[in-house]
């Protein structure tokens, strides 16, 4: 997909001012939030569960290429194949392969956003495939040519009017007169037309939350039940997923299960929750006959090992973005690429390079809810940190900024030198402040006062009126 | 350089080992040879009579139905009022599962049981559970010619009997009685974890039950036997 990344900024100012997003952002700020916290109340174990998790992943992480071996050999076992693939062009090719391999012209998806990193319906339409989104939110995204604009919600900046136009425009084999004023007959018409499709179907491709080294077995957590039909009904599954998904044990993914329904979306347990290892075995009536893992590295290996390893424990539960204000206020495509919120501000300058979306961790405010809310630890302003250091290193950020913090720093470095310039801006601040206390414009300080006033300080420095006060006291005393 | 290897080399020099290190390949092995259990929830900590009634709480919770009758032979009936409740055909899918053909079908009059995987055509199916899990109010069912998995997603209501002493506490209990079953380390295709009936908020975070599995989840609980 495009990476829009770059114009973070002017796609901010189009978000907030675009109605219909509002009314549906709205949604994300009542719904999520609410639904996490009661089911995090519920079970006193929660927060020793974050600990479990955390540890299993770090665990992991640190043996990463033994437990991927150990996971190839089970699968083989199973019967079913890996392709390991570096890049997100080697997957899309071991995919086409392999669609090739079986005839393939209809493949039905169950929700994935690593087939969003890796751009596989562009690529299928190009090839002459026809990829059918099965989740009711990735449909209608695929409907309408967008991309998903949250991890979990894809169509959350969508409202219910805006979907009716969009069924009665793709779906124009049902009578134009039929009612769809309520999402329940917008659901029933969706799950009727994709029906049909899971029959068409020659290959279904599915992600995977966890892979399971101990058994070789892929698991996908969902509510609908489109995923296990887009795995059950036809002929191939393939499964894309990335390197980090590896878990070493059942047991294990059982910990990690508890707290990732719950940040989620409240749910003790996600409805589906399904285990899936190799192909149909010769006695079973139903399943597929070849089952595919394409293992995908893009970038995550060089994580490995950095700053940003801490990324990769990260289980696209979304709940980051739900919590976070920068995310309430624009969205998830202001972000300009596949992952928004906290987590894509950290996960996508270490995919696509920082100096396209460098303005992705600086839209923060530090506030630190997402870091407060992660079922997995995640030091997500620690790192959004990084990533800004890591632009000033590198020249990135507009001149005025780095000329302004390298004076800042030329003062702060000196901290003499520093009070004694506050202690002649700060009075002159004050009174030039006038009656109403506050700048309307102030030079060099544009950027505050484009949007609001700036207050004036009141009278001194903060040193210089503790100093007089400790003399009052002094002096009462005496 | 095969893929495979180039990203295993890449792994490796990012995490600054070597292949071959004896102590991590050891760690590994005794990690995946244990697999040691976690933290496990209070909650489904319980005895027999209160752990199944936990478990029948939990399923309501998510919007499941819950029936318990005294034993195997009680079931066909069971199912027969749910068809009646519900205004359904008298006809049901169901696999080759022998405690669910035990069971005195033949009893209930006019109805129909059909064998094998489902068909798209098919209202409502039946399957036996191979567990309950008490904490979260999810059942187990794993494919195979005894309860296929299509028989799980494609029917609109689904109804899955479950004994009462397959009820456990937590998930881990389920994932040790497959181990029992199946070998260490060694899985039927398909495990499906059920909690309630399929859903949706994907507009408008309305939730609705029905998206593109069953609309309806009854769960027919089997005391004694």
């Amino acid at each position: 997909m495009q990476i829009t990344s770059p114009a973070f900024k002017a796609n901010a100012r189009g978000a907030l001012a675009d109605p219909h997003l509002q009314e549906a952002l709205g949604h994300v700020r009542s719904g999520f939030i609410d639904k996490r916290q009661k089911a995090v109340d519920a079970l006193p174990e929660f927060d020793a569960l974050r600990d479990s998790a955390r540890a299993i992943k770090d665990h992991t992480l640190a043996h990463l290429d033994l437990y991927l071996e150990a996971y190839e050999e089970k699968v083989k076992a199973a019967g079913g194949r890996v392709h390991w693939a570096e890049t997100a062009e080697d997957a899309r090719s071991l995919i086409l392969d392999i669609c090739r391999a079986a005839g393939a012209r209809t493949v039905t998806k169950g929700k994935s956003m690593i087939t969003e990193e890796i751009g596989l319906n562009e690529f299928f339409e190009k090839e002459g495939i026809r990829p059918v989104e099965t989740d009711l939110g990735e449909y209608i995204i695929q409907l309408r040519g967008e991309h998903p604009s949250h991890i979990i919600a894809p169509a959350v900046h969508l409202t219910k009017n805006q979907v009716e136009a969009d069924f009665r425009r793709a779906h124009h084999h049902l009578p134009p007169t039929r009612d769809l004023s309520e999402p329940a007959s917008l659901l029933s018409e969706a799950r009727e037309v994709l029906r049909a499709e899971y029959f068409a179907a020659d290959v279904g491709i599915t992600g995977a939350n966890f892979l399971v080294a101990e058994t070789g077995s892929s698991v996908i957590v969902t509510n609908e039940g489109n995923g296990d039909l887009t795995q059950i009904l036809p002929r191939v599954h393939i499964v894309v997923a990335s390197i980090e998904k590896i878990v070493p044990t059942l047991a294990d993914t059982s910990q990690i299960l508890r707290v990732l329904a719950r940040s989620a979306t409240g749910q003790d347990m996600s409805v589906y929750t399904t285990v899936s290892t190799g192909p149909r075995r010769p006695e079973d009536p139903d399943g597929p006959e070849e089952y595919h893992v394409v293992l995908l590295d893009n970038g995550r290996s060089s994580m490995l090992g950095t700053e940003f390893q801490d990324m990769l424990r990260c289980i696209r539960c979304g709940a980051c973005m739900n919590h976070c204000p920068v995310y309430h206020a624009v969205g998830g495509h202001a972000y300009g690429w596949v992952y928004p919120g906290p987590m894509g501000a950290v996960l996508t300058p270490s995919l696509i390079g920082v100096d396209k979306s460098g303005h992705l961790p600086n839209a923060s405010t530090f506030c630190g809810r997402c870091e407060a809310v992660c079922p997995m630890h995640i030091p997500l302003p620690k790192m959004m940190r990084h990533w800004r250091e890591r632009e000033f290193a590198r020249g990135l950020n507009p001149a005025t900024q780095r000329y302004g913090l390298k004076a800042w720093a030329f003062f702060a470095r000196r901290p003499r030198l520093y009070r004694l310039a506050a202690s002649f801006a700060i009075p002159a601040l004050s009174a030039f402040g006038g009656a109403q206390r506050r700048f309307r414009y102030l030079p060099f300080a544009g950027g505050w006062t484009k949007h609001r006033d700036l207050p004036a300080p009141e009278s001194r420095t903060f040193l210089q009126q503790w100093r007089n006060r400790e003399a009052d006291k002094q002096e009462a005393r005496t | 350089m095969s893929a495979r290897e180039a990203i295993l080399n890449k792994v490796r020099s990012s995490l600054g080992t070597a292949p071959g290190e004896a102590a991590r390949a050891e760690v590994v092995a005794k990690r995946l040879a244990d697999a040691p259990t976690g933290v496990v929830p209070a909650r489904g900590q319980l005895a027999d009579k209160e752990r199944i009634a936990l478990f029948c709480g939990m399923a309501e919770k998510v919007s499941a139905t819950i029936d318990r009758v005294e034993k195997p032979a009680d079931v066909p009936e069971a199912v027969s009022a749910y068809l009646r409740s519900r205004n359904l055909p008298a006809s049901v899918r169901m696999g080759a599962d022998e405690r669910l053909r035990e069971m005195p079908w033949s009893g209930v009059k006019s109805l129909e049981v059909k064998s094998g995987r489902a068909d798209p055509e098919d209202e409502v199916g039946v399957s036996h559970a191979l567990a309950g899990v008490a904490e979260s109010g999810t059942i187990a069912l794993h494919s195979g010619v005894d309860n296929p998995t299509t028989v799980n997603f494609l029917p609109e209501h689904h109804i899955v009997v479950v004994e009462a002493k397959d009820i456990a506490g937590d998930l881990e209990t389920v994932f040790s009685s497959l181990r029992q079953k199946f070998g260490k380390g060694k899985m039927p295709r398909t495990l499906n974890l059920i909690t309630g009936p399929s859903r949706s908020a994907d507009i408008q975070q309305t939730l609705l039950l029905g998206a593109h599995g069953p609309r309806a989840l009854h769960l027919i609980v089997v005391d004694g036997g």
